[in-house]
């Protein structure tokens, strides 16, 4: 398999956009690409036919990663600050960038907040979106992209509006955390609307396994949770009122007097031990395991 | 029976209200720090050995003694994006007691000079963010926060930031680029953020639960406060138990409690009463420990001395149900996802790591993967800007070294049933022509 070579530098723009007569021809970024050699990834002769050779799969443009090549656009330049004049921003998204832009010192801090405001508005970290924020804010929509594409809570493709984020880090898979993905996904992941979505630690292993519906930690989900909670989370409705973490006490048993505890339980507090049976299904431990 | 500073009746109704909080005492640290020198104050905060809360655990008093002297502009952020897997101290503390994090802030903020401040809270916190942005324009609107605090002519801005998940941004440089908003890197150190910190100025950053604990630390006296615990390990922490035991939840400590007392007593045991099969001491960023560690006193030196760390003050158990092949998978697939890529150790180690694992998991690896698994945590360790890559090697390296046998075990296990699901496979599918070509003794295709 021979190395392929990209011909197509980011200096080489002027030479892709003309050809000999000087006219920018039509397909100019089909034309710079290098014939592709190594076949289709669904070719079922390469996919399952070699057993013991490993095959590097590559999608039609030659790129291992879908899209790869669409990400940018070679024959254009870079975006500058929009034109104020050119974009349309909602009043209520800007007078809400430029209050959190008043924030700072340095008014480029409230990229995230801002781009976290444009996404609930939006539903994703559309162009539409960046464009608006970048106007406001007279930031180049590259640079917001790449704040984009840094945190995990900011979307860079439209996803349904209904967040469900599930904790399969360790406290929460140690008790179920992927189970309950699983289960969850199985009865609300066909729908277009919700995002549901494993997640790193959440912060709220006391609840474990937990997830968060649009930002409402609930938890501990045992097994006879899940159809209820997909219910909810369908509906639109408050995701299990009983188990939301606002509603715990602290697990401390000495924390609080004894008055504090009674108070707090009459005011809709609940006790911190409630751990339904696992969703983990239990295994064997592993043989020849344990402690060396 | 162990004393209560920051858990204080914490659950009772309405805390988070300021009505609530000041009729509790609420910011009468606060103003009586204001009319004292901020030298005094940052000596307090020496004398009482009050050390970070967040994970590294360096001296409080000492880090607020690097900000520079003088009129400046000087900033105060609070490190609230608490991500580290196992760590849910400073949620509780937050949202139940948001205002006790305000005081400590008014007073560190006026111990160093910083007249604008940040709580950097992490984005999934949306319920906590909201508590505290209610909360500060309470205190806004009380007068004890804004240009003229308490009418002593004192200026503090206050804000909460909201991220927007990523681990890397808990790192104090991570933040403070978040921050500014940008891609949450960290930043070559030194120089440290106490000299140039955020906007290239004099930054103090110190945890949620090292600020609280700062009005309580004055309630009590700077020198009562250094009587509890241990030595060099003072105070109270709160920590966080969580994994298979049957009371998981945030509990207040004196330092120097043993494992076993923690486990055992406070979180009542494991689950269906079976046996530890390895802990977390400090977050998924510590080297584990076995049960044969459970007695070690639960403080700085002594948990450095037994080969982990106090970090953040996370204790996650695993039951003997659990296998620490999934254990060290889960836990290298975290720091995987979340290396910012910015330096080449990490980045790659840890990418590399997870998927040695994965390939120990599936039974395609030799004992000697082991080794080269070992070798590549070395070379992450100490090699970053920052310490994401050693959080994974840490525990991964730890977990090698400590159960090198079931490892081994697994690998022999796993390879001998891929053999048999391949043998299975080529009999079904495609005969022995296939075998043959596959080893490169059958006609050639082309």
């Amino acid at each position: 398999m021979s190395v392929r070579r990209d011909p197509l530098g980011p200096l080489d723009r002027d030479a892709l956009r003309r050809d000999e007569a000087g006219e920018a021809p039509a397909d100019a970024r089909i034309r710079s690409r290098v014939p592709v050699t190594d076949g289709d990834p669904a070719d079922p002769a390469l996919a399952g036919g070699r057993l013991f050779r490993q095959d590097v799969h590559r999608f039609a443009d030659g790129s291992r990663r879908p899209e790869w090549r669409e990400s940018y656009d070679p024959t254009k330049d870079p975006a500058g600050v929009p034109d104020p004049a050119q974009v349309d921003v909602p009043d209520a998204l800007r007078a809400e960038i430029e209050d959190l832009m008043s924030r700072y010192p340095d008014h480029r801090s409230a990229s995230i907040p801002a781009l976290a405001a444009a996404q609930r508005l939006h539903g994703w970290c559309s162009p539409e979106a960046i464009e608006q924020v970048a106007c406001v804010m007279r930031l180049t929509p590259a640079y917001l992209t790449a704040v984009v594409g840094f945190y995990d809570m900011l979307e860079a493709k439209p996803v349904g509006r209904r967040t469900v984020y599930v904790c399969t880090n360790i406290s929460c898979s140690l008790r179920g955390g992927d189970e309950l993905l699983a289960a969850l996904r199985d009865r609300v992941g066909g729908d277009p609307d919700v995002n549901i979505r494993g997640f790193e630690c959440l912060g709220a292993c006391d609840i474990a396994p937990m997830c968060s519906v649009d930002g409402v930690y609930v938890g501990p989900v045992g097994p006879d949770d899940v159809a209820p909670l997909a219910e909810q989370i369908l509906s639109g409705a408050d995701p299990l009122p009983e188990r939301q973490l606002v509603r715990r006490r602290v697990a401390d048993e000495a924390a609080n007097t004894d008055d504090v505890r009674r108070a707090a339980t009459e005011g809709g507090m609940l006790d911190p031990v409630d751990t339904p049976p696992s969703l983990r299904v239990p295994v064997a431990p592993p043989s020849g395991g344990g402690v060396a | 029976m162990s004393t209560k500073l920051l858990f204080e009746d914490i659950d009772e109704p309405g805390l988070h209200t300021l009505d609530v909080y000041k009729r509790r005492g609420g910011y009468l640290m606060a103003e009586q720090a204001l009319a004292m020198a901020p030298d005094s104050l940052v000596t307090s905060l020496k004398d009482s050995g009050l050390r970070g809360r967040g994970g590294a655990g360096f001296p409080t008093g000492l880090k607020a003694s690097f900000i520079p002297q003088g009129k400046m502009d000087k900033y105060l952020v609070c490190n609230a994006d608490e991500s580290e897997p196992g760590t849910f101290k400073d949620r509780e503390l937050m949202q139940k007691n948001p205002h006790s994090l305000i005081e400590g802030m008014i007073i560190a903020a006026y111990a160093v000079g910083a007249n604008k401040s940040f709580i950097f809270i992490r984005g999934e916190y949306a319920q906590q963010a909201t508590i505290l942005e209610d909360a500060i324009a309470e205190a806004k609107a009380a007068g004890y926060l804004g240009p003229d605090v308490l009418g002593k002519g004192v200026e503090l801005d206050m804000w909460v930031h909201r991220g927007a998940g990523a681990y890397i941004c808990g790192e104090e440089t991570g933040l403070l680029d978040a921050l500014e908003g940008r891609r949450g890197n960290p930043r070559l150190k030194p120089p440290f953020p106490a000299n140039q910190g955020l906007y290239q100025g004099p930054t103090l950053l110190n945890n949620v639960e090292t600020l609280t604990a700062i009005p309580y630390i004055l309630r009590v006296g700077a020198e009562a406060y250094a009587a509890m615990g241990v030595e060099k390990s003072s105070g109270t922490k709160l920590i966080s138990v969580s994994g298979n035991v049957k009371r998981p939840g945030n509990y207040e400590i004196e330092m120097g409690m043993t494992g076993r007392d923690i486990i055992y007593g406070l979180a009542g045991g494991i689950e269906d009463d079976r046996e530890v099969l390895l802990w977390f001491p400090g977050g998924s960023s510590s080297p584990v420990l076995t049960k044969d560690d459970l007695d070690v006193p639960y403080d700085y030196e002594a948990l450095a001395g037994a080969g982990s760390m106090l970090g953040s003050g996370a204790i996650i158990v695993a039951d003997d149900s659990n296998s620490v092949v999934d254990i060290a998978v889960k836990t290298a697939s975290f720091y995987k996802h979340e290396s910012c890529g910015k330096c080449t150790p990490c980045r790659e180690g840890t990418n590399w790591t997870t998927k040695m694992l994965l390939r120990i998991r599936s039974g395609e690896a030799t004992p000697m993967d082991l080794d080269v698994i070992e070798s590549v945590c070395d070379q992450i360790m100490g090699n970053c800007l920052c310490v994401l890559g050693d959080a994974m090697a840490m525990p991964v390296s730890s977990m090698v070294k400590k159960f090198r046998p079931a490892f081994e075990a697994h690998i022999e296990r796993a390879r001998r049933d891929a053999e048999q699901r391949l043998l299975a496979s080529l009999e079904s599918d495609h005969g022995p022509e296939s075998i043959l070509e596959g080893i490169g003794a059958g006609a050639p295709q082309h």
